[in-house]
């Protein structure tokens, strides 16, 4: 039933440079999550697990099971458009609510330009 | 034709996702398709959504392919902020004043701007219609402006207004 065995070497070298450039956005932007000091910093990073690291995991994903069954196989392109359209909403949804307890709590607009290191 | 197919973006795209997803293109699979979406097309349309105008397809294409190019630049760029120890850089709010009042355009920026990674939408000021984003390495408040504003808005207004 395992069909990765099957792949020719050329096609098991691409995915897999493909699906560790994916990670590396991804853990990349993970990283920026905990390095980055504040609350509108840190949003920033996650935003390249959503793009470079998961266009190389579907771009290596769609090129296995390709090679693997022999028919191009390309729904993952779903995967994207769905990923693409939904962020915002996550991320304007925690923005706003920090922006809010900001405004309210605080009785404060956040800083207009922070400096860091 | 607008009384059975009321929403053919909606249905178009539907379709589009069922094929993707079938993978295949037998009649059964497209006659099914095609049901499914004007089914939930229809659906759609009780929600009363605002109508949708899309013009000059070109331009959307290459809107299309320049917001990929800023999705590989900021990409890089964000990726060498957090992998680099040191280094000072400045993070900022920017407000825009907008042209664009299309709730679909609007949609439309709000995905190009989280989607390139550096920027992200904070708030929308739909009485003043100001746009009020978050930039991680801000340097020029200006040049920001001019930019969302040439690149994004303008095409933007093309299409969707």
């Amino acid at each position: 039933m395992n069909h990765l065995d099957a792949l020719p070497p050329w096609a098991a070298v691409m995915v897999g440079v493909l699906v560790l450039l994916g990670s590396g956005f991804a853990f990349v932007g993970s990283l920026g999550l905990l390095r980055l000091k504040d609350f509108y910093k840190r949003v920033h990073a996650p935003t390249l697990g959503t793009t470079f690291g998961a266009f190389f995991m579907l771009a290596g994903s769609i090129i296995c099971f390709s090679v693997a069954h022999g028919r191009p196989i390309f729904y993952e392109i779903l995967i994207g458009v769905f990923l693409t359209l939904t962020t915002p909403i996550t991320l304007m949804l925690l923005v706003r609510a920090a922006l809010y307890r900001n405004r309210v709590e605080e009785a404060q607009e956040p800083p207009r330009r922070t400096t860091l290191e | 034709m607008r009384r059975w197919l009321p929403h053919p973006l909606m249905a178009g795209f539907l379709l589009l996702a069922w094929l993707l997803l079938r993978q295949s293109l037998a009649p059964a699979t497209v006659a099914s398709g095609v049901v499914i979406a004007l089914g939930l097309a229809w659906a759609f349309g009780k929600l009363r959504p605002p109508r949708a105008r899309v013009r000059h397809y070109s331009l959307l294409g290459k809107l299309l392919l320049r917001v990929l190019r800023d999705i590989v630049r900021s990409n890089l760029a964000v990726a060498w902020i957090v992998l680099r120890r040191r280094g000072r850089f400045t993070s900022g709010f920017v407000a825009i004043p907008l042209e664009l009042t299309d709730h679909y355009g609007l949609a439309a920026l709000a995905c190009i701007i989280t989607s390139t990674p550096g920027t992200i939408w904070v708030d929308h000021d739909s009485a003043r219609n100001v746009l009020l984003i978050h930039v991680l390495d801000l340097v020029d408040e200006a040049s920001w402006i001019d930019t969302i504003k040439q690149r994004y808005e303008r095409p933007l207004l093309e299409i969707f207004q």
